[in-house]
């Protein structure tokens, strides 16, 4: 679709003679965001008024944004086509050259600043002007010492034959502050661009999707209206041009989850999911905002991230500073990106509307942690030293929740959490692929995962439609029968997931296990360290992950329809949709009995889905895969992966895929679906087509499995460690607190250790401060939230009540009567007497005086004339005297 | 040649033509009053003229002259009117302009 696109740009751009090599798209992104953003404002006030409750402004502002968003890639890909045919006179993104580009005079002085830095041995004079700087320098050595370096670096590294494709940055100051710009702005490069297609071509379906999925929703306005905002959110975060923004962009798209998830909040454990999910994502925040914080001071008081991956590229922020902060935003990245161990809030956040959920899933909210990750990834990469490693704390989090998701995903009867427990290992897989340093197989996994999990979602969404459910167990088999469409993408999406040649998982998964250089036991080649152990994680979790998606595919399409049976207690806890129909639905009765497919306003995008998610991995062939022309292997990295020149990308190191690797993966990935199938399509089915166990299975004969069963049923307990007493509350405040209490510690020791290194000093304290705030409020919240509940209904109700009635209501009262006789004082007294007097007063003294006056007037003109003689002469006599 | 005679006189007519404006009842006695202060000031600027060798005086004599006589005949038919519509020129009874 990408290559596509390139060429229908490189027509367009190509035509013209004056061909611009920065497309105006480019520069001007910020209209892909503000399309939804203004979609949200339009639905949300005049959204009721429109026939279609405002769903058709969303689709509309939604498809404009996603035209232009390709439009976008499009003029990216003539960027690194232009770049690649021609001699580009600037061969490094400097730091000064994008500084000049943004257009603003302060920025421009500050570059001529660091390009005199260059010659700063025998220029001297120039410095003159800038002492303000230099004292400032003086405060924070590193920032003037890191502007200087970085710029020679820069000239260094530009002196090469390969030219840089710069990523396209627009700022502009939004307002200055003690000395520190705070910049807005823009910055498109191949990861940018990326996003923005997946985002908004995934939240387009998800719109159209949703005008059938919440037909006659009592709040379908308001749904459509967070949709949008929801995408502006993420589109806002994904253009972000520095971590100020991006911080804003990450909060937005946490609200936005909040009041989805809650939708439907009349029913107490919805807007427990949304609390949950918003709660449990504070606690990365923290770890963000700390680690924002101190990359901010590292860097020498900057927020751009190019700026900041370029001097951590270039190894002028201090190593120890750049690990603290990588480890602060992987706490953030775990919140948000659903990583083992905060992972509990996803699948609670099923409680949403499916449609939302496909748009969190795939699109949005999960992938901010790892689109993170991607953009800071000089930070990561230096700070967790992912390079020539072998065990890092990304690829070890990234490894564990990959299995931990996939095993947990076993044991789940509700088909929207299977999705979600496969959503959460998926996840784990791009953190893996981040940790070991095979960034473009990440974003790569990332782009196809989107696909296909959205579409599944959408087709769970679609068979909950029909039998008003997401039991598995009771209310789904023999879908297949009923809804042939449905079946047919679901199983396209289960296939792609499983990683199933030639599917798009395969593609993006098999790049992931290779960019793990553990092969290299084998004969394979290394990417950029072996690390062995994920390898062996990402396999087992293929392999799992094939296991219980013939599960799924089992319980829901095969076997006997076991639905239908719970007519009359219609308003079943789960079914959101079902309710959502009941209430206007018109064709309601006909959903009794079998139930039938969805219509073509599910149907399609599920199609749309399924086909991206079978070809979207040929975007990005294997270098040296013999079936293709060499022409089309790579194309997915050749546009998307910054080049290491242009300094803000660190130079990894791209692991060989090997042949052998992706037969073995694929056999295991065939070998754990058999399993499966044997299990289910032979033996569960032999026993009953309705059955969905076997009555005297393994895990009732085998202790062993037995117990594991139940640890997977109780999710590793981790639930009821955070939130199911009060104990296991403080354990949860324990654990929290030991997070961040032993990064600040940490901190603190290790900048006394490098002899009071004054930015990291900073740093430090700011992130110890930070983290006993967290600490504190984490465990009281916790600690004192259950007790709080108890001592509130008991003495406290009481005392309380008491205070209420006679303290404060006689407070209140006797207030309320004070205020009652000083109104009439200053009613008798003030206003009648003095206000209104006084303008009585005036009334009389005109009339008084207009009746005394109207005496002289007689008009006898005699009169006149002699009154004037009189005053004539009197003037006559003035004049008279005093001359 | 002496001018105070001339001065003296003026100002004995300008005082006898005010007492008849401010005075008299009767509107064609106000008009010929009037008629004394004009030519009271009439004779001060002859007088004046001739003092000084400047036939100014002479010169702004005639217009007043000219203009005296326009304005008795204003005058003479604002009488007239006041005559036909009141049978009377008793200027004390004129008041239509009382507040």
């Amino acid at each position: 679709m990408l290559a596509l696109i390139g060429v229908l740009a490189a027509e367009g751009g190509g035509a013209g003679a004056t061909y611009q090599p920065v497309g105006w798209l480019l520069e001007n992104v910020w209209l892909v965001p503000l399309l939804p953003a203004i979609s949200f404002l339009l639905i949300l006030f005049f959204g009721k008024r429109f026939p279609k409750g405002g769903s058709e402004i969303g689709i509309l502002f939604v498809t404009a944004s996603f035209v232009l968003a390709l439009l976008t890639a499009g003029q990216w890909i003539s960027q690194v086509n232009y770049a690649d045919t021609h001699s580009t006179e600037q061969k490094a993104c400097g730091y000064d050259a994008h500084r000049e580009a943004s257009g603003d005079g302060d920025h421009g002085e500050e570059g001529d600043h660091a390009e005199d830095a260059d010659h700063a041995e025998d220029d001297d004079g120039d410095h003159s002007e800038d002492d303000e700087e230099h004292s400032l320098g003086d405060l924070y050595p590193g920032e003037t010492a890191a502007g200087f370096a970085s710029t020679s670096l820069f000239a260094e590294e530009g002196s090469g034959d390969s030219s840089a494709i710069c990523p396209v940055i627009a700022t502009t100051t939004w307002w200055s502050n003690g000395g520190i710009d705070f910049t807005v702005g823009t910055m498109v490069d191949g990861l940018t661009v990326t996003l923005l297609v997946v985002v908004t071509l995934v939240s387009l379906l998800v719109n159209i999707y949703s005008t059938d999925y919440v037909a006659g929703d009592r709040r379908y306005t308001h749904f459509f209206a967070f949709l949008s905002l929801f995408t502006a959110a993420m589109l806002f975060f994904v253009t972000s041009e520095n971590i100020l923004q991006m911080i804003v962009g990450w909060e937005l798209v946490g609200v936005c989850s909040f009041t989805l998830i809650g939708h439907w909040w009349e029913e107490k454990a919805n807007s427990d999911a949304a609390l949950k999910a918003f709660l449990t994502n504070r606690v990365g925040d923290m770890g963000l905002l700390i680690g924002m914080i101190i990359l901010f001071f590292a860097a020498g008081e900057r927020w751009s991230t190019f700026e900041i991956n370029a001097l951590a590229n270039a190894g002028e922020m201090s190593h120890t500073a750049l690990l603290i902060a990588s480890l602060c935003l992987l706490a953030a990245v775990m919140s948000k990106s659903g990583q083992f161990f905060l992972h509990t809030w996803l699948p609670d956040a099923m409680a949403g509307p499916t449609p939302v959920s496909a748009l969190i899933h795939a699109a949005t909210m999960v992938v901010a942690g790892i689109y993170m990750v991607a953009r800071l990834y000089g930070v990561f990469f230096n700070g967790l030293s992912i390079g020539g490693s072998s065990i890092n704390a990304l690829a070890l989090i990234g490894a564990l929740t990959c299995v931990v998701g996939a095993s947990l995903a076993f044991v789940q009867d509700d088909i929207k959490k299977v999705l979600a427990y496969s959503t959460i290992s998926q996840l784990g897989y791009m953190a893996l692929a981040l940790g070991v340093g095979a960034w473009t197989a990440a974003v790569f996994h990332l782009m196809t995962h989107a696909f296909f999990k959205a579409c599944l979602f959408l087709g769970a969404g679609s068979v909950s439609h029909a039998v008003h459910s997401f039991d598995m167990k009771k209310d789904m088999g023999g879908m297949r029968k009923f809804m042939p469409h449905t079946y047919r993408t679901f199983l396209i999406g289960s296939l792609a997931l499983m990683g199933l040649p030639p599917l798009a998982g395969f593609w993006s998964k098999d790049e992931i296990l290779a960019g793990t250089g553990g092969w290299g036991l084998f004969g394979g080649t290394g990417g950029n360290g072996a690390y062995t152990f994920t390898l062996v994680m990402g396999i087992a979790a293929a392999m799992m992950t094939a296991a219980y998606m013939t599960r799924v595919l089992y319980l829901t399409f095969y076997g006997e329809f076991r639905g239908g049976h719970h007519d009359d207690e219609h308003g079943h806890a789960d079914d959101h949709a079902a309710d959502a129909h009941a209430d206007t639905h018109d064709a309601h009765d006909a959903h009794h009995g079998d139930p039938h497919e969805s219509g073509p306003r599910i149907i399609i995008p599920l199609y749309i889905l399924a086909f991206l998610g079978s070809v979207a991995g040929f975007l990005n062939f294997p270098k040296g895969f013999q079936l293709v022309p060499k022409s089309w292997q790579l194309r997915f990295e050749h546009y998307v992966e910054p080049r290491p020149d242009t300094g803000y990308f660190p130079k990894i190191a791209h692991a060989a895929p090997s042949w052998s690797l992706a037969i073995v993966a694929t056999a295991l990935v065939l070998v754990g679906a058999g399993l499966s199938y044997l299990y289910y399509f032979k033996r569960v089915n032999r026993q009953s087509p309705m059955a969905t166990e076997l009555v005297n299975g393994p895990t009732s004969r085998n202790g062993l499995l037995k117990g594991g069963h139940t640890i997977l049923k109780n999710k590793y307990y981790l639930d009821h460690i955070y939130d199911s007493g009060e104990p296991t509350s403080t354990a949860m405040a324990s654990v929290v607190s030991t997070l961040f209490g032993a990064i600040a510690g940490g901190t603190l020791l290790v900048s006394l250790a490098n002899g009071l290194d004054i930015n990291i000093g900073w740093s430090a304290i700011w992130a110890a401060m930070l983290a006993a705030v967290v600490a504190i409020i984490v465990n009281r919240a916790l600690i004192t939230g259950i007790g709080i509940a108890d001592f509130t209904k008991t003495k406290f109700a009481q005392a309380a009540y008491w205070v209420n009635q006679n303290v404060l209501d006689g407070f209140i009262d006797s207030v309320g009567r004070g205020s009652v006789k000083t109104a009439e004082v200053v009613y008798h007294r003030i206003d009648q007497g003095i206000v209104d007097g006084a303008v009585n007063v005036a009334g009389r003294a005109s009339t008084g005086a207009g009746g005394e006056l109207r005496r002289t007037q007689t008009g006898k003109v005699q009169q006149y004339a002699t009154v004037m003689f009189a005053a004539a002469t009197v003037l006559a006599g003035l004049l008279f005297v005093f001359t | 040649m002496y001018l105070a005679q001339f001065l003296l006189l003026s100002s004995v007519l300008f005082c006898i033509g005010v007492y008849g404006v401010l005075a008299r009842r009767n509107g064609v006695l106000v008009l010929m009053s009037i008629e004394l202060i004009l030519n009271a000031v009439n004779i001060n600027l002859v007088a004046m003229g001739a003092f000084t060798g400047n036939v100014a005086g002479e010169v702004f004599a005639l217009f007043v002259i000219a203009i005296a006589a326009a304005e008795v005949g204003v005058g003479l038919a604002i009488v007239l009117l006041i005559y036909r519509n009141r049978k009377s020129i008793d200027l004390s009874q004129v008041d239509l302009m009382k507040g």
